[in-house]
């Protein structure tokens, strides 16, 4: 371990270079600091070029602004990778069988393997969706799993985002980036390629089609342009060579959903949706919503549309349910958990809570509907105020808050003004089920830019990195 | 393509036409309050354009008398007047971001530049530099865009629907402007042209860059029957009436051989191209102008009705 008992990366416990990293340190030993530096330049230039900005949450100005991007690469050995995709591709697997379960017999339920009250209450869960039969059984077709890492072979998962992830164009563009900026270094590596994601969401998504349509008509469907996310959805639809559609776009009429072309109305048979369940029809769900489809879910309910992800999936990344994921791995796959979940106390459990209340100063509480980073304390880090105002939270309202351990985040470095240090990084792999269930090799390494800061949220200053899996 | 982008892209098209042409017409009116004449003339030369643009309230209201400055001011650079060529090129850019992934970088690029620059543009700042600058500037901004749409487009159905915002605007304004300044600068039959009219006629010529087609088409001097024909009924001036129409029935025949828009598209075209110059003006080429701008809208009309479920 290097400084504070932290696990970094490349320096590992301080003695060699890490096997991962042998031939980027000889490369970097090459190259005189000021060309990093220059590198780093050159990559915003391409970035605000190309518009990948995003709009920050709660911002009064509304600008967009960009991700900081750091020009050093993010290795892992092809080891590391099999333990993370394997552990990752065996959750979404559990997932999507307990959704399956859930919205049909429930007998994970009758089992008593899962409290029933904590799924049948809660607010992610939609009764909606009771009985709706989806091609393949696939619930959740596209994963983002949050995976942190803590030692040489010690992960754990922060979160598996099974709603509509965001983010995977950051992990494309980084690429896209990386290999116009250093291609002397992708002949003295052999990376993983990445940039084919679009293909795979494209065949996976085909893939679901409602039975006997054997050329279907695919659209993604996205807020509009006022979404911070809409540069990523412009972007996969255009990848995919798919029309990227609002709600105003599409009609339902006859038990089908169509879109309106300049040749007449088109029958869609899948969509890509990034838009939240809360908001996708506003006869089944939020009445006001006009960024959905009147009776979408009512096709869906018919199986003559599909839509990825489902209705209905928040229940299975809700902070709650989280904790029972490892027990849904042995209950549906008979496996053993292959990536560790990070012990996490409920405070609505009085014993918990109690405990939690003692041990602030240790933990990192997470409020139960918060995301972004937002509505977060970070033990550790926090001043006694800070303290103080969340206990009084807590105490409020117990049943929305969850605690954890401070994960001793590894770290990896990254350039900072000019200068290489020590920056905690987690991964956001992207697992992608169609007919079979595949983690793309790398995903998404989010940065905290701020010296022993641990959260990487783009919104907390976080920023992103390429994320190389070496090939054997 | 989905019938909202295709509108999207006809109305960008559409709003940089009409920014071009309305720097079109500030550049002739400007050209002739250079010309010595008595106020009351050179007032109302001015009151053209507001005519054009609409919200003559909405300008007396806020910028008081009818000046070159004033009227400068509201029609090309005021972001309140919801028609000023800022307004345009903004509103331009915003169906043109809606939208992006059907435009080629170029064209996007080209537009989010005009918006960048014209936005940083005051009116003291225009005063200083010099009123035709920024004319020129909107004239340039847009051949670039055309240019760029022309260079980069794939023919397909982006390009179709930005070139039929393209032209169904060009008629329009073509045929408005030429009314409004019909009533202005024609003489009354009694008194014979003096000098400075033929100066407007030329300054008018210039507003549909048809000063030098003039010159080579017909020898001798300006004449008011001329140029209503050059302007109305040559095919061969790009912003002649026949020429835009002929453009827009060819493009609709094209998309779609079949469609009702597309046989109203043929109609109008076949009236414009078998009138007469002489007959056009015995009767009334303001009302005959006034009818081409009515059914060109209703063209307008039926095109998003059919092509963009609109």
């Amino acid at each position: 371990m290097t400084r504070d008992g932290f696990f970094d990366e490349m320096n590992g416990d301080g003695g060699d270079i890490r096997r991962a990293y042998q031939t980027y340190c000889e490369w970097l030993r090459s190259v005189p600091p000021e060309r990093l530096a220059e590198k780093h330049q050159q990559a915003d230039i391409l970035f605000r070029r190309l518009g990948i900005t995003f709009a920050v949450h709660g911002d009064d100005d509304g600008v967009e602004r960009l991700i900081p991007f750091d020009v050093i690469p993010r290795i892992l050995d092809p080891d590391e990778w099999r333990t993370v995709a394997t552990g990752v591709s065996q959750r979404v697997r559990a997932i999507n069988a307990f959704l399956d379960d859930i919205y049909h017999e429930q007998e994970i339920l009758k089992a008593g393997r899962i409290p029933a009250t904590l799924v049948l209450n809660n607010p992610a869960f939609r009764p909606e969706a009771l009985g709706l039969d989806v091609p393949r059984r696939v619930y959740v077709h596209v994963a983002g799993i949050d995976v942190v890492r803590v030692g040489p072979d010690e992960f754990y998962v922060l979160e598996d985002n099974c709603r509509v992830p965001s983010g995977v164009s950051y992990m494309l563009e980084n690429r896209e980036t990386m290999m116009r900026l250093f291609p002397e270094l992708f002949s003295r590596h052999r990376v993983a390629p990445v940039n084919h994601y679009p293909e795979v969401l494209l065949r996976t998504l085909r893939a679901v089609a409602p039975p006997g349509v054997s050329d279907p008509t695919i659209v993604v469907l996205t807020p509009g342009h006022f979404n911070s996310a809409y540069f990523e959805h412009a972007f996969l639809a255009r990848e995919m060579g798919v029309e990227l559609v609002e709600g105003q776009d599409l009609f339902v009429d006859d038990n089908t959903v169509f879109m309106r072309t300049t040749e007449g109305p088109q029958r869609v048979h899948v969509i890509y949706r990034r838009i939240d369940d809360d908001f996708i029809d506003p006869l089944a769900f939020n009445a006001n919503s006009t960024l959905g489809v009147s009776g979408l879910l009512s096709v869906a309910r018919n199986g003559r549309v599909a839509l990825a992800n489902a209705v209905g999936t928040g229940i299975a990344d809700d902070k709650a349910v989280y904790v029972y994921v490892p027990e849904m791995i042995s209950y549906y796959l008979g496996e053993k958990p292959i990536l560790n979940n990070v012990p996490t106390y409920a405070l609505r459990n009085p014993d918990d809570c109690a405990y939690v209340l003692d041990h602030l100063e240790e933990l990192v509480v997470k409020e139960v509907a918060g995301a972004g980073g937002y509505g977060m304390l970070v033990g550790p880090f926090s001043t006694a105020d800070q303290r103080s105002a969340f206990r009084a939270k807590i105490l409020a309202n117990p049943e929305g808050f969850i605690a954890q351990p401070t994960l001793k985040l590894s770290t990896c470095p990254t350039l900072v003004a000019g200068e290489m240090v020590s920056r905690h990084v987690d991964l956001r792999p992207y697992v992608l089920t169609g007919e079979t269930t595949t983690a793309v090799p790398g995903g998404l390494t989010r940065v905290a830019l701020r010296e022993g800061s641990l959260v990487v949220n783009s919104s907390q200053g976080g920023g992103t990195k390429d994320t190389w899996i070496l090939e054997g | 393509m989905l019938g909202r982008t295709a509108n999207n892209i006809y109305w960008m098209a559409r709003y940089v036409e009409r920014a071009e042409n309305m720097a079109r017409l500030l550049a002739s009116t400007y050209h002739m309050s250079l010309l010595p004449a008595s106020d009351r003339n050179g007032i109302r030369q001015w009151e053209a354009p507001i005519d054009i643009v609409g919200g003559r309230e909405d300008f007396l209201a806020r910028h008081g008398e009818v000046s070159s400055g004033n009227v400068i001011h509201f029609v090309a650079l005021d972001p309140e007047n919801p028609n000023s060529i800022r307004s345009n090129i903004r509103r331009a850019r915003e169906n043109a971001r809606a939208t992006r992934q059907d435009l080629t970088s170029e064209v996007w690029e080209c537009l989010n530049q005009s918006y960048i620059e014209i936005e940083n543009l005051s009116y003291p700042k225009v005063v200083d530099q010099g009123f035709p600058e920024i004319f020129d500037w909107v004239k340039e901004r847009s051949h670039l865009f055309r240019g760029a749409i022309y260079g980069t487009m794939r023919r397909g159905q982006s390009f179709t629907f930005c070139r039929l915002g393209t032209f169904i605007e060009r008629a329009d304004n073509t045929a408005r402007l030429l009314a409004v300044k019909w009533t202005l600068l024609t003489p009354n039959s009694t008194k014979p042209m003096a000098a400075e009219d033929y100066y407007r006629w030329g300054s008018l010529l210039r507003a549909f860059a048809a000063f030098k087609a003039y010159r080579e088409v017909y020898s001798g001097i300006i004449e008011p029957r001329k140029v209503a024909e050059l302007l109305v009924l040559r095919a061969d001036m790009p912003r002649s009436l026949t020429a835009c129409i002929g453009e827009v029935a060819r493009i609709l025949v094209n998309l779609r051989r079949d469609a009702p828009c597309t046989r109203l598209a043929e109609q109008i075209h076949a009236r414009v191209r078998h009138s007469r110059i002489d007959s056009i003006l015995r009767s009334d080429i303001r009302r005959y102008l006034n009818d081409f701008v009515v059914r060109n809208n209703e063209l307008h009309g039926r095109i998003g009705h059919e092509f963009m479920m609109v």
